[in-house]
């Protein structure tokens, strides 16, 4: 009697949701967290959308993509969200991705225009540091000190892979050299930014590599204001992390709506203190309070998709030779 | 010659290893049919494997070499807090690599209290990184488990022979020669084997204290084929190779350990009347002191990086934990139904057969793979999501099977030589046998093994990050997610409660089994 009433009640819970679409959400393990964007964004969407937006997380950028093509068309995801510019051309191979009709105003350092990936926020890789230390000013620089620092590596990490971009579109035929000369600065190499940011934060290592906005977090979240970044004369390489709509998605409506509702006010202003990224659309209210101390590259740097597609493997080549003599 | 008659069939650990090793290789055929055509192994994949087989070649040499005097002076010695030391030691093995490394690198790192202590008496810092930093980590994974199963040989020595010995006036040498060497002739390269095979799937624990892509084993290389290149037919090669390597190895050690056992006993307490010589006595108390230094430090470290955040943690930490309790159970349950008759069937048979290859499987392949395999196996029938817990758990259970094999085996192999001609004459076999002689009999055995299951299961990562939706997360998942989120103080301190957790769970499952009381 007992399995009766609770089949009873489960087919009239699942009756009661199939009027309401439903809006399946492939990110990123850390944007769904309690302290991410995923709840907010979920209360805001679902309160104009009529629909119930349902989050999955799938690891990390890379581990979404290989997630997606797992999939394949089949996949109930109908928006992506998270992949970065290293990845966006191996995700616009898969040919799983629609063009999308996103319009707004982005405030992003570099142009962009793209049919199928839309950016909801980027940020600057950088060298983490306490705010003692006498931090180096370019990585020939950095190579020159005894300074020890510790990175992500580029086979298992997206911001491994963004310092690989950023030493190769800095110094292009010179990377191999500036790899060696780094060679010994490097404590260790970590699987993900986690282990890398934990071991920074034991006293490891004098610098890590995150981003130009991680002081940010310590200063906000944790009245910090002990660690600040290094500002390198070569520029700084940027992360832009994108969304994009599966062309097999069953709600195709429901997701270009969601896409627009990223860029939008009600997004773009929480992104900066639970993301700890720079949003793609500066919100009317301005950045909150506290971004005004991060350092300001001098340039932005960043590869268009296709050509950081193409360097990835020789540019990873010459990073294995010059680390592993 | 007709294999002896035994009072129980051997087909239920037949079936329970055809479901193993036919999920094993199911999901890794199921990775390589999906793949398209890739590249193939390059140099660097060879330096991959090299660069693996040595760390885990030296890894459990020396985790072996330094277990047999802890487990030693462990066997000989009784102390207040033996029965704790003993539980504690359990600990390194269970944790999640992250918090593992961390623990390990706030007593042994540059910034270490080893570097401070040496630096306030003008020293140099320790060096950690490097092949040796590898092997330091890995040792520390598995000097307790080398120990626990070392111990178990001694153990497996009826008290009775120790009681001959000492009338026969026989002296620590003399009891080294006569019982020890050849009960460690056993139990030894089971261990080498089963702590090769862990070493061998290491990754972020190589990278991290190898200090650089020097370290790269093939388990990196599994983990970038996958997610980098989505390259599945190198993902499924170089899993291959792992299983080969595992197998190989597997299959050497345990061709090396002769059968032959101690004879029945009549479970009396054990008491020993050998080496009282002071020097033998500070030889013991060192070992154990040594020992104990090495794994709790690290273990200490972490409580007290975890002390502050303790007090603080978020809700989702505590339904974390709830769902990692819930799958432990599940798993643990799993492990026994699936270990116990598997050991029964390998203790029958005579030589290393299939079945004891089928329970090393599960340590050979990457979690990667599996969680990958079932993944593209349960997706066109069922909603991966609906079937994460209930994955999680079975995966977890096949990879705790490799230690619970090793555990109970032996114990089973006593059992039925001892009491299964026994069991014959008074015409009891089947089902009676099992409950009245075999099952008693291997309790402690099965405690350990369900103990060590369960907090293994507890620590793991698995493959719920594969299969995991927002609102299931295991307390490793989450600590991951926290760290993630710059959380790192409220990850230390769930890392805490995690540690707490395994622990617990594997001392009641663990005392639950023991039968002599100052074991």
């Amino acid at each position: 009697m007992k399995y009766l009433t609770f089949a009873a009640g489960l087919f009239s819970a699942t009756a009661a949701l199939a009027d309401t679409p439903e809006l399946t959400v492939y990110t990123y393990d850390s944007f769904i967290s309690d302290w991410g964007p995923g709840p907010v964004v979920e209360a805001a969407f679902e309160e104009v959308c009529g629909c119930d937006l349902k989050f999955v997380g799938a690891g990390d950028g890379a581990a979404l993509l290989a997630r997606i093509r797992l999939e394949g068309a089949r996949s109930a995801a109908d928006v992506v969200l998270g992949l970065d510019t290293n990845l966006v051309q191996a995700a616009r191979d898969t040919g799983l991705f629609a063009p999308h009709v996103v319009t707004a105003a982005y405030d992003l350092p570099v142009d962009w225009a793209d049919a199928e990936f839309v950016p909801y926020d980027w940020g600057y890789f950088a060298f983490v540091h306490d705010r003692g230390l006498e931090a180096p000013s370019d990585f020939r620089a950095l190579a020159d000190s005894d300074l020890k620092i510790v990175i992500q590596d580029p086979r298992s990490s997206t911001p491994g892979l963004g310092l690989l971009m950023w030493v190769k579109a800095a110094y292009g035929d010179q990377a191999p050299k500036i790899w060696e000369g780094l060679s010994d600065n490097i404590v260790t190499v970590t699987k993900g930014w986690s282990e890398a940011y934990g071991l920074f934060l034991e006293g490891e290592a004098d610098m890590v590599l995150s981003y130009t906005t991680s002081p940010a977090y310590h200063l906000i979240a944790e009245e910090d204001d002990s660690k600040t970044a290094a500002r390198f004369d070569e520029g700084h390489y940027m992360q832009v992390e994108v969304a994009a709509k599966l062309a097999a998605s069953d709600q195709p409506e429901l997701a270009d709506k969601f896409l627009q509702f990223m860029v939008s006010d009600a997004v773009q202003s929480v992104l900066p203190t639970t993301n700890w990224m720079y949003p793609a659309v500066t919100p009317a209210a301005g950045l909150p309070q506290g971004f005004e101390t991060l350092i300001a590259p001098g340039k932005a740097l960043l590869l268009p998709p296709g050509e950081a597609a193409e360097l990835r493997d020789p540019a990873l080549a010459e990073w294995l030779t010059a680390l592993s003599r | 010659m007709a294999d002896r008659a035994q009072p129980i069939g051997a087909g239920p650990g037949i079936g329970a290893a055809a479901i193993v090793a036919a999920l094993i290789l199911g999901s890794l055929a199921a990775v390589a049919l999906r793949a398209q055509p890739g590249t193939g192994l390059g140099p660097a994949d060879w330096q991959a494997v090299r660069f693996t087989l040595m760390q885990a070649a030296l890894s459990a040499a020396i985790s072996v070499a330094l277990a047999v005097p802890v487990a030693r002076a462990l066997a000989r010695r009784r102390f207040a807090g033996r029965s704790a030391l003993i539980t504690l030691l359990g600990a390194p093995f269970i944790l999640p690599v992250i918090v593992a490394v961390l623990g390990l690198l706030t007593v042994f790192g540059r910034a270490g209290w080893v570097s401070q202590a040496l630096g306030a008496a003008g020293l140099e810092p320790l060096r950690i990184y490097g092949l040796h930093g590898v092997v330091l980590a890995h040792v520390f994974f598995n000097l307790p488990l080398a120990t626990r199963l070392i111990l178990q040989g001694w153990q497996e020595i009826p008290a009775e022979r120790f009681r001959l010995a000492a009338h026969l006036g026989a002296d620590a040498g003399a009891i080294w020669r006569l019982l020890e060497a050849p009960m460690l002739a056993r139990s030894v390269p089971a261990a080498l084997a089963v702590v090769f095979a862990i070493c061998l799937t290491s990754f972020a624990v190589a990278l991290t204290l190898g200090g650089g892509p020097r370290a790269t084993t093939v388990e990196l290389a599994i983990y970038q084929a996958f997610r980098f290149d989505f390259d599945l037919g190198r993902a499924a090669l170089l899993a291959c190779i792992q299983i080969a390597l595992t197998v190989l190895a597997a299959g050497l050690a345990l061709r090396a350990a002769p059968g032959g056992g101690f004879g029945a006993g009549l479970d009396r307490p054990l008491r020993r009347w050998d080496a009282q010589s002071g020097l033998l006595r500070a030889q013991d108390g060192a070992a154990i002191t040594l020992a104990a230094l090495f794994l709790l430090l690290p273990l200490a470290a972490i409580a007290v990086n975890g002390l502050a955040g303790v007090t603080s943690l978020p809700a989702s930490v505590f339904r974390a934990a709830g769902t990692s309790i819930v799958i432990a159970a599940a798993s643990t349950a799993t492990l026994l139904v699936l270990a116990v008759p598997m050991a029964a069937s390998i203790a029958m048979a005579r030589r290393t057969g299939w079945i004891e290859l089928a329970g090393l499987l599960g340590l050979a392949v990457s979690p990667l793979v599996i969680g990958t395999g079932l993944f593209i196996v349960v997706y066109p029938f069922a909603d991966p999501f609906a079937l994460a817990l209930p994955v999680t758990a079975l995966v977890n259970a096949i990879s705790a099977l490799p230690f619970a094999l090793r555990i109970l085996v032996p114990r089973a192999r006593a059992v039925l030589g001892d009491f299964g001609r026994l069991g014959l004459s008074l015409n009891m076999g089947g089902l009676p046998f099992v409950r009245l002689v075999l099952l008693p009999r291997m309790r402690p055995q099965i405690g350990f093994a369900a103990g060590l299951g369960a907090a293994l299961s507890m620590g793991d990562l698995g493959v719920i990050a594969l299969f995991a939706d927002p609102e299931v997360a295991t307390l490793p998942l989450q600590i991951y997610r926290l760290m993630g989120a710059y959380r790192m103080e409220a990850a230390a301190g769930a890392a805490l409660l995690l540690l707490a957790l395994s622990m617990l769970a594997f001392w009641i499952f663990d005392r639950g089994g023991r039968w002599h009381a100052e074991v």
